[in-house]
């Protein structure tokens, strides 16, 4: 019996999701995955940071905000480049279509507002996304997203 | 140079010698094809930067400053070095960092010639931005960066010298500034020499700094 459990745990593994950003254990199978998921750290009194990630969902779905237990908001931000100026706000929601992966590393991505303590590299970061299924059903997708250097650079576009 | 193999007799020689010719024509046309994409071998020929270069028109660049020791500081005083310079606001979370670790990057990418370049980041949100946030932002980047603050008319008038935009937007939820991505290389004679993109790559800031301290 002993001998099958390394079997077993290797076909538990990919319920985990990929890591680093691994989705909560425990609730059903969660209709989007996330990748490449990092925050950026900060310096004592900063308040405001960023969150990369690319996600892609198994069904047409809408990512519609987001929270965390260390800041007072979360919000999902567009950034526009109007000649050489940059322009960044808020959205309410942000589309993504079935199968395909949404980066939201440069035209879009995560703003922690508010922040409650330093983030520093080496500690992960509790956040949820709340979403809205292909049946207009509400989803949260909890995942823990490791902290990294302040300068670390956003990475090369791939679209 | 080498001599042609003896034993082949002298039409054979001279098909050598014409294969040779034509192969020595093809490498100069091609090291000298004006379609020559980036990285491709260049001819000689004036410097040409990868930033934009707006040498031609002038700019006033100088400013009077505060720096986050609380220290006056002047564009006059880098004066033998290539100033790196943006505009931006501790609260930003991708473009102002991204900007400031490119920096970094030039410096690394410059090996000795570092010492000849200095990163200057200038907040348009002097309201938020204390001078003790940016004493430890600014140099959690490189610590040889200088993070510089003045009053609403100061930065004003730094932001119009460079050309430069920024807008607060207060939403209701927080304030957001909308700002001029670029960064502004300024050569050893204290000129406002180049404008370099939001997304150019380090590697091409870096080859632009090396040209400016040589003389370009």
């Amino acid at each position: 019996m002993l001998r099958r459990l390394p079997v077993l745990a290797f076909l538990l593994l990919p319920a985990l999701g990929p890591a680093p950003a691994r989705a909560a254990a425990g609730a059903a199978a969660p209709i989007v995955a996330a990748s490449d998921a990092w925050a950026r750290a900060t310096v004592e009194g900063q308040s405001g940071s960023g969150v990369y990630l690319r996600l892609s969902s198994r069904e047409d779905a809408v990512l519609v905000g987001a929270s965390s237990p260390a800041t007072d908001k979360v919000e999902i931000h567009e950034m526009r480049q109007v000649q050489d100026m940059m322009h960044m706000r808020r959205i309410e929601r942000l589309a993504l279509p079935a199968g395909k992966t949404v980066s939201l590393e440069h035209d879009f991505h995560i703003m922690l507002i508010g922040l409650r303590h330093q983030l520093k590299p080496g500690q992960t970061l509790a956040l949820t996304l709340q979403l809205l299924d292909a049946h207009g059903g509400h989803q949260t997708f909890a995942l823990e997203v490791p902290v990294r250097p302040i300068d670390t650079p956003v990475p090369v576009r791939h679209d | 140079m080498t001599e042609a193999p003896r034993r082949l007799p002298p039409p054979r020689r001279l098909a050598v010698a014409a294969l040779l010719v034509l192969l020595l024509a093809i490498t100069a046309a091609l090291a000298l094809r004006p379609w020559a994409g980036p990285g491709a071998p260049q001819a000689a020929a004036p410097a040409a930067f990868h930033s934009r270069d707006v040498s031609p028109e002038n700019w006033k660049g100088a400013f009077t400053l505060t720096d986050m020791d609380g220290r006056t500081r002047t564009l006059e005083e880098f004066r033998g070095k290539v100033v790196l310079l943006s505009f931006g606001y501790t609260h930003c979370p991708d473009v102002c960092p991204t900007t400031l670790a490119r920096f970094a990057q030039v410096r690394r990418l410059l090996g000795k010639d570092a010492d000849h370049v200095q990163g200057l980041f200038i907040t348009i949100d002097p309201e938020r931005d204390t001078a003790a946030l940016l004493r430890s932002y600014v140099p959690a980047f490189d610590p040889s960066f200088i993070g510089l603050r003045g009053s609403e008319a100061q930065t004003d008038a730094v932001t119009s010298a460079y050309h430069a935009n920024y807008q607060i937007v207060d939403t209701k939820t927080e304030r957001l500034v909308d700002h001029t991505a670029s960064t502004y290389v300024i050569d050893p004679a204290s000129r406002v020499r180049l404008v370099s993109a939001y997304d150019q790559t380090a590697e091409d800031l870096a080859q632009d700094v090396r040209a400016l301290l040589a003389g370009s």
